[in-house]
C-alpha cells in the first residue's frame, strides 16, 4: 500500500511534466497538439542519442532537448499556426493538422531510426540504465541503488524524474506568474480577442508558449525510456491520450492544476494496477470521460472554458 | 425535377449500379468491399461532422461495437447473418445513446472524449476477464456465416441507405435546421429549433450506419481481433476522406474516398513509412491550403456542388 502510494506520487509528478506542455499549448492557442506524444518520443530519442554517441549521463539531454525543441516549436508555430487561425474552425482543424504532423514525425523517425536500428536501441537501453546507475553512485553519495522512501525501495530513475518534474513545474509557475511574458501569456489565455485589442503581440506570446510547451514535452521524453521501459516511434499516440487525460483532470491554463492532475492520475494508475490489474488499461479513458462530463473545467478549474 | 430526386438519380443511382456491377469485371473483391465500407464511414462522419460540427475522433468505436455485436449474436445465439448485422447496428445505437452526454461537450473536448470513449470500448472488449463473452484479445472466428458475396451486397445496400440519408439531410428542413444549429446554436434555438433532439438524432444516425458497416465487416472478414475492428485508422481515414472531399455535401465524401483511397492502394503497401510520410504531409497540406475540401475549388468559382 505505501509502495503503491509513493510510486503513484513519483509517477504522478512525472505525468504532470508530460501533461504540462500540452496544457500550455492548448490553453494559450486553443490548439489541440495531437503531436505532443511524438515530441515526447523525439525527446526520448535525443536521450538515446546523447547516451549512444557521447556516452554521458542522459540528464545532459535535458537542456539539449529543451533548447532544440523551443527553437523547433517557435519555427513550427510560424509555419503552421497563423494560417490555421485564419480558417473557419481552427480548433477542429488543428486536431487534424497535428494528427498529420504526428504521422510525419512518426514516419520520419521510422525512416531514420528504422527497424534495423531499433534492435540496437534495445541493447542501448541496457547501457542507459547502467550509465545512470553509475552516475548515481558518483552523483549522490549514499543514494546507491534503489532510493529508500518510507522504508520502501524505488528505482533511482523514478525519483530523479520526479525531482526534475517538480523543478520544471516550479519554473513554469515562475514564468507564468513572475515574468512579463508570462503575464502576457495568461492574458492571451483568458481572452485572446481582448489581449489583441489591448495591443499585446499575440503571435509572439503564442509562439513563445508553443516553443516552451514543446520544449517541456521533449524534456519529459528524455525520461520516457526509464519510466516506460522502452520507446518506439509508435509510442507517441498513447502518450498523447494519457497527456490529455492528465491535462483535463487538472485544469486548463493552470500549471498547478496539471501537477495535481498528474498526481491524481499517477495514484489511480498505481492503485488500479495493484488491485485490479486487468482493468488498468481502461483507467485513463474512463477517468478522462468522467472528469469531462462532471467537471469540464478540471479539478482546480476557474471556469476558463469558453470553447 | 425536384432537387432530392435529381440527387438520387444522378449521384446515388450511378454509385450503387457501379458498385453492384464491378465485382463481375474486377477481381480484387476485398478492395471493392473496403471502398464501400469507407464510403459508408465517410458519409457517416459527414452526417455528424458535416451537419452538426461535432468531430467524432473515436468514430471507430461504433464500427467495432457493430462488429462485436454481430460476432456475439453469431457465436452465442447462432443468428443468421443479416439479422446479426441489424443487431450490430442496434448495439452501435445503444453505445451512441450511452455516449449522448458527450454532446454536452463542445469543440475539441468532444473530439478528445469521443476518442477516449472508443479506446475505452476497445479495452473493455479486449479485456481477458470477458473472454467468455467476447473472446477477449484472442479474436473471434465466425467461419459458419462466412459469405463474402452476400456481405458485399449487404454493404452496397447500407451504402445506398447512408447516401440516401445524406441526400435527405441536404434537401430537407431537418438538414437545414441541423446546419443552423452548427453555425449558431443560440440563434437556431431562438428560431424554434429543438437543438438537443436534432443533435441526438444526427448522432444516433451516424452511429447506426457505422454499426451496420461494422457488422457487415465482421461478416465479410469473419476472423478478426479487437485491434483490427477498433483500429484508429478507420476513424482517421473516414474523417480525412470526408474532409478532403468537403463535408456537408453529398459528393464531397464520395470524391474524397475514391481519390484518396485510390492513391492509398496505388502506393500504400510496399513501404508503409514512406506512405505514412506522404499521407501526413497530404493531411497537413489539406488543412492549411484547402480547409473546406476539394469541393471548395468549385464553390469558390460560384458553381453549385450538391
Amino acid at each position: 500500500m505505501t509502495y503503491a502510494l509513493v510510486a503513484g506520487v513519483l509517477f504522478g509528478l512525472y505525468f504532470s511534466l508530460v501533461g504540462i506542455g500540452l496544457n500550455l499549448v492548448f490553453g494559450v492557442m486553443r490548439i489541440v497538439n495531437l503531436a505532443h506524444g511524438d515530441i515526447l518520443m523525439l525527446g526520448a530519442f535525443i536521450a538515446l542519442g546523447v547516451v549512444g554517441i557521447a556516452g554521458i549521463d542522459p540528464l545532459f539531454a535535458v537542456p539539449l532537448a529543451f533548447m532544440v525543441f523551443v527553437l523547433a516549436g517557435v519555427l513550427l508555430y510560424w509555419v503552421l499556426v497563423p494560417r490555421l487561425q485564419g480558417s473557419a474552425n481552427p480548433e477542429m482543424l488543428s486536431i487534424i493538422l497535428f494528427f498529420g504532423l504526428s504521422q510525419v514525425i512518426e514516419a520520419v523517425t521510422t525512416i531514420f531510426a528504422g527497424t534495423s536500428e531499433r534492435s540496437i536501441q534495445s541493447r542501448l537501453l541496457g547501457t542507459v540504465f547502467s550509465t545512470i546507475k553509475v552516475k548515481l553512485f558518483g552523483g549522490k553519495p549514499g543514494g546507491a541503488g534503489p532510493i529508500q522512501i518510507f522504508g520502501q525501495g524505488f528505482p533511482a530513475p523514478w525519483v530523479i524524474a520526479a525531482i526534475t518534474s517538480l523543478i520544471a513545474i516550479g519554473l513554469v509557475y515562475l514564468y507564468l506568474y513572475h515574468t512579463r511574458l508570462g503575464t502576457l501569456t495568461r492574458a492571451v489565455m483568458s481572452r485572446r480577442d481582448e489581449a489583441l485589442a489591448t495591443g499585446i503581440d499575440v503571435d509572439r506570446v503564442s509562439a513563445a508558449a508553443f516553443g516552451i510547451g514543446l520544449g517541456i514535452a521533449a524534456v519529459a521524453g528524455v525520461f520516457a525510456p526509464f519510466m516506460f521501459g522502452s520507446v518506439t516511434p509508435a509510442f507517441g499516440a498513447d502518450a498523447t491520450v494519457t497527456s490529455f487525460a492528465i491535462v483535463v483532470l487538472g485544469s486548463l491554463g493552470n500549471p498547478l492544476g496539471t501537477a495535481l492532475g498528474g498526481v491524481v492520475y499517477g495514484l489511480c494508475y498505481m492503485l488500479v494496477q495493484t488491485y485490479l490489474s486487468s482493468w488498468a488499461d481502461l483507467l485513463p479513458y474512463v477517468l478522462l470521460i468522467v472528469i469531462l462530463l462532471l467537471r469540464p473545467s478540471g479539478l482546480l478549474g476557474r471556469r476558463v472554458r469558453v470553447a | 425535377m425536384h432537387n432530392a430526386s435529381k440527387h438520387l438519380l444522378f449521384i446515388l443511382a450511378p454509385l450503387v449500379v457501379v458498385f453492384a456491377l464491378l465485382p463481375g469485371v474486377y477481381q480484387n473483391h476485398l478492395l471493392l468491399f473496403n471502398f464501400v465500407i469507407f464510403l459508408i464511414l465517410a458519409q457517416g462522419v459527414n452526417i455528424i461532422y458535416g451537419f452538426t460540427g461535432y468531430l467524432p475522433f473515436g468514430y471507430v468505436g461504433f464500427f467495432g461495437a457493430g462488429a462485436y455485436g454481430f460476432a456475439i449474436m453469431v457465436m452465442h445465439l447462432q443468428t443468421p447473418a443479416p439479422l446479426a448485422v441489424l443487431v450490430g447496428g442496434a448495439v452501435a445505437v445503444v453505445l451512441g445513446l450511452l455516449l449522448t452526454p458527450l454532446l454536452r461537450l463542445s469543440g475539441a473536448y468532444f473530439a478528445i472524449a469521443n476518442l477516449a470513449a472508443s479506446l475505452a470500448v476497445l479495452h473493455f472488449v479486449a479485456n481477458p476477464a470477458l473472454e467468455g463473452i467476447t473472446k477477449g484479445p484472442y479474436g473471434v472466428s465466425l467461419t459458419g456465416t462466412f459469405n463474402p458475396t452476400h456481405a458485399y451486397y449487404a454493404a452496397v445496400v447500407v451504402m445506398a441507405l447512408t447516401v440516401g440519408a445524406v441526400v435527405y439531410l441536404k434537401n430537407s428542413p431537418f438538414g437545414l435546421a441541423l446546419q443552423a444549429v452548427r453555425e449558431d446554436a443560440v440563434s437556431a434555438s431562438m428560431a424554434g429549433v429543438n437543438i438537443i433532439k436534432m443533435r441526438v438524432i444526427a448522432w444516433l444516425a451516424s452511429a447506426l450506419v457505422a454499426g451496420l458497416a461494422g457488422g457487415i465487416y465482421a461478416w465479410y472478414v469473419s476472423v478478426f481481433y479487437p485491434d483490427n475492428v477498433f483500429s484508429g485508422e478507420f476513424s482517421i481515414f473516414a474523417i480525412v476522406f470526408a474532409l478532403f472531399g468537403g463535408v456537408a455535401t453529398i459528393t464531397g465524401p464520395i470524391v474524397g474516398v475514391l481519390i484518396l483511397y485510390g492513391i492509398y492502394n496505388l502506393i500504400g503497401f510496399t513501404t508503409p513509412q514512406y506512405f505514412q510520410l506522404i499521407y501526413g504531409l497530404l493531411i497537413m497540406g489539406l488543412v492549411l491550403f484547402l480547409p473546406a475540401g476539394l469541393v471548395s475549388l468549385a464553390t469558390r468559382r460560384g458553381w453549385h456542388v450538391p
